[in-house]
């Protein structure tokens, strides 16, 4: 299961002491909206594990980026046939020359259909070799 | 002061919900996929934007207030966005003019807001930022294919950037809450903006072959929304969303509530 550490969005996590928790978070982008859900569940589960005092306090800064994403995260996504950001922001924040392969056969010979995909932090891609049309996680 | 600041982050606030919404009117409407996702995907950064400027208002202002207060339960006159915004989407081209003059204002004010004395600003700047980025390579691409496209499709970008034009001078005409917040290192001096605006949009232009409009100095700019003046547009936004808090006063779901039936 690809978790919310797997993906950088748990930036801190404070026991206040045995009944009470504090976790921040940080949103991928703006207007993700999952992150409503996100926070929920943290607290549904935390309640269900005997916490009674579950605080989920939502930072902005340092903005969320793909470089906290977890090697194991990556590898979940891929799994699940979305191609995982394929370089480090800060090394190459532009993205230039990006080669962004089929997460089904793995191929090179694939194409930019849309910057934009079924979600705001995926763009559309389409592998020539297989024809399978896939999600990749840009960048950010 | 506290007024002051709390009427800047309204402005911030309802530019970013506005332009959102517009956008979002392409939901379903977009000329082809790709580009039906990509607007309702800017337009969830902007209505994501929004929230943060309106948390953070609800934040200070206390009484009770939320961030839904703002956007929900305010008359035309109480908004403060630029009228550039609040135009009918108007055709492909239109939207893709607006946004583009927007976006490439976002992009420098949002860099130039990172350097805010207020914290909170800095941090919604900054992460505001990154993806403001994809928008103005998005519409700013368009202003090329569109411009630099058939006969047609040249004719209706190059109206679209004139049509627009006497709307960008708002963007970078202080109010007086801006003039205090300058003055208080919270806001950006948005006027000194102007001349990187005005390279990147006759950069994007030349290459769009399309003609940039001409004004002597000092031309007049069409201006109102930053002090509440707005066109009558707005009130036609605000009737839609504002339906549902109108007819059911209150209605809605906590996240707290939710645990509560849990």
């Amino acid at each position: 299961m690809l978790t919310i550490q797997d993906l950088g969005i748990v930036r801190d996590v404070r026991v206040i002491s045995e009944k009470e928790v504090e976790v921040i978070i940080t949103p991928t982008y703006s207007g993700c909206p999952a992150m409503n859900t996100i926070s929920m569940n943290i607290k549904f589960e935390l309640l269900a594990h005997g916490f009674e005092q579950v605080i989920v306090t939502e930072i902005l800064s340092p903005a969320w980026t793909t470089d906290w994403m977890r090697e194991s995260g990556k590898q979940k996504l891929k799994a699940y046939g979305i191609t995982p950001p394929q370089y480090n922001t800060a090394s190459n924040p532009r993205e230039s020359k990006a080669v962004i392969p089929c997460p089904v056969c793995n191929s090179t010979h694939t194409k930019l259909l849309s910057q934009f995909g079924s979600t705001a932090c995926k763009a559309l891609y389409k592998c020539n070799d297989c024809l399978e049309p896939f999600d990749y996680f840009k960048c950010h | 002061m506290k007024t002051s600041l709390l009427q800047y982050i309204l402005h911030l606030a309802d530019n970013s919900f506005i332009h959102g919404h517009r956008l979002s009117e392409w939901c379903g409407h977009g000329p082809e996929l790709e580009v039906d996702m990509a607007l309702s995907n800017i337009a969830l950064d902007n209505i994501g934007a929004a929230r943060s400027f309106y948390q953070y208002a609800a934040e200070l202002e206390g009484n009770g207030k939320t961030e839904d207060s703002y956007p929900y339960l305010r008359d035309v006159r109480a908004f403060r966005n630029v009228l550039l915004l609040e135009l009918p989407k108007g055709n492909f081209a239109e939207t893709i003019a607006r946004s583009f003059f927007f976006d490439a204002y976002q992009q420098l004010f949002y860099k130039a807001l990172m350097s805010s004395s207020d914290k909170q600003l800095a941090a919604i700047a900054e992460k505001s930022l990154k993806e403001i980025t994809y928008h103005l390579r998005f519409s700013s691409e368009w202003v090329i294919r569109l411009g630099d496209g058939t006969d047609e499709s040249k004719q209706k970008m190059q109206e679209a950037i004139l049509k627009y034009w006497d709307y960008t001078g708002e963007l970078f005409s202080a109010s007086e809450i801006e003039l205090d917040m300058q003055n208080n290192k919270i806001a950006p001096d948005i006027a000194s903006l102007k001349p990187s605006w005005e390279k990147i949009v006759s950069d994007t232009l030349e290459e769009a072959t399309l003609s940039y409009p001409l004004r002597a100095d000092g031309a007049w700019f069409q201006s109102g929304g930053k002090k509440g003046l707005h066109t009558e547009h707005l009130g036609f936004i605000l009737t839609e969303v504002q339906y549902l808090q109108k007819s059911y006063p209150g209605c809605g779901i906590d996240i707290n509530d939710l645990l509560l039936i849990a």
